[in-house]
């Protein structure tokens, strides 16, 4: 049970991922510090003003949007245009990690941030042994919604197919009278925000310093491709299928285990199905 | 450029340029009239310690400036230089060589916390100096260096040194509890706490029901908590750092966890700013600490003092508003080194030494007395319950219930008892 409420989790923190290295073929190893941007914007509206952190997140990703799309600008301009986009976009990426998390532990030091909420500290008890906190229902039916809506939103509009397409062909798209740039502005800036409002459920999980980003590098990575590179549908499954895993190890086996163990899950079906779960 | 030199302007800069440069000399020679005593050290003004480094570091300031009010030591004023060490342990040998050979300084201090004081140990035993270092655990242990001192009330032995008061606490509850679970972070400290937690286990006699390690990456502490509670243990133990303190607290409580004692070696709930968000989440809890604003600890001599000057400065160099963990003792080292120089009535390292070896020391933590390995000779880590924390509305009012007495009783040793422990655990919830 508790797994399956880490596993949403994880699929929100993941989502940005699929989106930008599934389906733009961008690897932006700067997602996760965008992840604790989020936290920080959360924690900074509900420390001081007592706003819940969760809808501070949702009310804070048309502006990681806008952030999204200007990295993606200037990243297009310095490297992809040029055709350098694989080794040196990843030192950029790399580079924009760093002046991320250094910029926050200057402005907000390097103590440990966490958010209020009303929720924090209570659960549901389901009899039997089984509780649900809500600090993890929360962030996991988030997490869904996230999921679902950007389901919705790739297969079902305009731009949602034109993003498709983009990972697909883009002298195609092209061809079609669509702007690749343009799209792929949109989507990395989705992904970004996207990223922003996973921060903000991170911040009500567990309390966060500027160098937390680096816990989730390797899980976002992993579910991304765990799941299929691009399929949303399969992101969730692999962040549950994690979350399961590490939950179930800890509980049974030993926490010391719970990592590898799923790890271990995504060298043996990488072996299998090279593609991922989903992949196309 | 040959024909620069023939300039009569530039001639003129250069000898203005010699002439800046003589007088500055003068100027060092007037200035040694006055001759400052100069303490340098390094100090993590940056970086993941900095949280402690800081606090530490106005606490270093107030002492220097009571010092040169009461007419300085040795009757010449005192001079503090130090550098950031940026909590990295690789900038402290340059940091040090440059405060002996280009500052000169006559004495040194350690900088914050055991990664630091480590680089440092093999040049103070190559140069013969002595050196006071602030909070490190065990750093003495392999050299055995005589000329170390060590001001965190650890004892001569370290391991056991966090845990001891713990379970002395839970084995004179009646009826004795008899079952243990130990949970501990996969790093350093952690485990040093559990290898002392498991001998004083034995030697108390209670018995281990669950006794793991978990990543510090863990995410979600509820499955670990919930796999303790199928053991239905009387004892919780845990060694955590401060992010998994918090997890492991939260889902406790969650999750409904409720021995008879719980916690032990929790770091992070000192602080300050992990008090103000737990809050009444961390009631019931018994953990170490070195200090808290209880009666028996404010007797000290100097010590109200000291705090009323802290807090007063604290707002504004914004760090640590309360100053109740690190700063007393970042104080009191530098007590210990003022009353050495003046003992021994001069700067000569082994000199200096031999006083701080023989001699107790008062300070605003108490009276000190060096032993084996330059740990105090013994230790006296205290074990506190946290009591009646209140949920509170703002973050003000949340800091000023922790300024005064009855939030954090001190337990254990019974010599600074300054209340009694609520048994068990859950009755101290609510």
């Amino acid at each position: 049970m508790a797994g399956l409420l880490l596993g949403g989790f994880y699929a929100a923190v993941s989502l940005g991922v699929s989106l930008i290295f599934g389906l733009l073929d961008i690897a932006n190893i700067a997602q996760p510090a965008f992840l604790i941007a989020g936290s920080y914007a959360a924690y900074v509206a509900n420390s001081a003003y007592g706003f819940d952190p969760i809808l501070v997140g949702i009310a804070l990703t048309p502006l990681f949007y806008v952030i999204g799309a200007g990295v993606y600008r200037v990243y297009y301009a310095t490297f992809e245009r040029r055709g350098d986009e694989a080794l040196r976009g990843l030192v950029f990426f790399f580079g924009l990690l760093f002046i991320i998390e250094v910029s926050l532990s200057m402005r907000f030091g390097v103590d440990y941030r966490m958010a209020q909420a009303g929720y924090v500290g209570k659960s549901i008890d389901l009899g039997g042994g089984v509780g649900v906190a809500y600090r993890y229902l929360v962030p996991c039916l988030v997490g869904l919604a996230m999921t679902l809506a950007l389901y919705l939103f790739l297969g079902r509009t305009f731009y949602g197919r034109a993003i498709m397409a983009v990972s697909q062909d883009q002298g195609a798209l092209r061809l079609m009278g669509a702007n690749p740039v343009h799209i792929k502005t949109i989507a990395f800036g989705i992904g970004i925000a996207a990223a922003s409002l996973a921060g903000a459920l991170l911040i009500t999980i567990a309390p966060v310093i500027p160098s937390t980003d680096r816990d989730y590098i390797g899980r976002m990575f992993a579910i991304t491709v765990l799941g299929g590179m691009g399929s949303i549908g399969g992101t969730l499954v692999a962040a549950v299928i994690l979350g399961v895993a590490e939950s179930l190890m800890a509980t049974f086996i030993g926490p010391s285990w719970a990592q590898a163990v799923s790890f271990g899950i995504l060298l043996l079906a990488l072996a299998v199905r090279p593609a991922g779960l989903f992949g196309r | 450029m040959s024909q620069l030199w023939k300039r009569p302007l530039t001639w003129a800069l250069v000898a203005a340029m010699t002439l800046s440069v003589m007088l500055a000399g003068a100027g060092v020679f007037t200035a040694s009239a006055q001759n400052p005593i100069k303490i340098g050290f390094g100090m993590a003004l940056t970086g993941g310690l900095s949280a402690n480094g800081k606090p530490a570091l106005l606490a270093v300031q107030i002492w220097k400036d009571d010092v040169n009010k009461k007419g300085g030591l040795l009757g010449r004023p005192v001079e503090l230089v130090f550098y950031d060490d940026q909590t990295n342990p690789s900038t402290v040998p340059n940091i040090y060589t440059k405060l002996l050979d280009v500052d000169k300084v006559d004495l040194i201090i350690s900088g914050y916390g055991t990664n630091l004081i480590a680089p440092l140990m093999p040049i103070a035993i190559e140069r013969k100096l002595t050196v006071i270092g602030m909070f490190g655990l065990a750093n003495n242990e392999k050299y055995q260096y005589p000329n170390y001192f060590q001001i965190q009330p650890a004892g001569p032995d370290p391991q056991t040194s966090t845990a001891i008061g713990f379970f002395e606490l839970a084995a004179r509850q009646n009826p004795k509890p008899q079952t243990v679970a130990l949970v501990g972070a996969d790093a350093e400290y952690p485990q040093n706490a559990m290898v002392g937690a498991r001998e004083l286990v034995k030697k108390f006699g209670f018995k281990i029901v669950y006794d793991k390690n978990y990543p510090q990456s863990t995410v979600d502490y509820t499955p670990i908590v919930r796999a303790i509670k199928a053991t239905n243990p009387d004892i919780v133990f845990v060694a955590s750092y401060p992010p998994d303190s918090v997890g492991m607290l939260r889902a406790t409580q969650e999750v409904g966890l409720s021995p008879k004692i719980y916690g032990g070696g929790m770091v992070g709930l000192q602080f300050t700013s992990v008090m103000q968000s737990m809050g009444p989440m961390l009631n019931g809890v018994v953990n170490y600490d070195f200090w808290a604003p209880e009666s028996t600890m404010l007797a000290m001599p100097g010590i109200k003092e000291f705090l009323k000057d802290y807090q007063s400065r604290a707002e504004k160099a914004g760090v640590d508003p309360l100053g109740y963990y690190l700063p007393p003792y970042s104080y009191a080292l530098m007590q210990v080194l003022g009353q050495a120089v003046e003992g021994s009535k001069g700067l000569d390292q082994q000199k200096i030494a031999d006083y701080i070896r023989a001699n107790e020391f008062s300070t605003v933590v108490g009276k000190v007395k060096f032993g084996k390995n330059g740990e105090w000779a013994k230790g006296r880590t205290l074990m506190v319950q946290y009591q009646k924390i209140r949920p509170m509305a703002n973050e003000k009012e949340t800091i000023e219930q922790f300024r005064g007495p009855g939030k954090k009783v001190v337990l254990y040793p019974d010599e600074l008892k300054s209340g009694a422990i609520v048994y068990p655990y859950s009755a101290a919830k609510n």
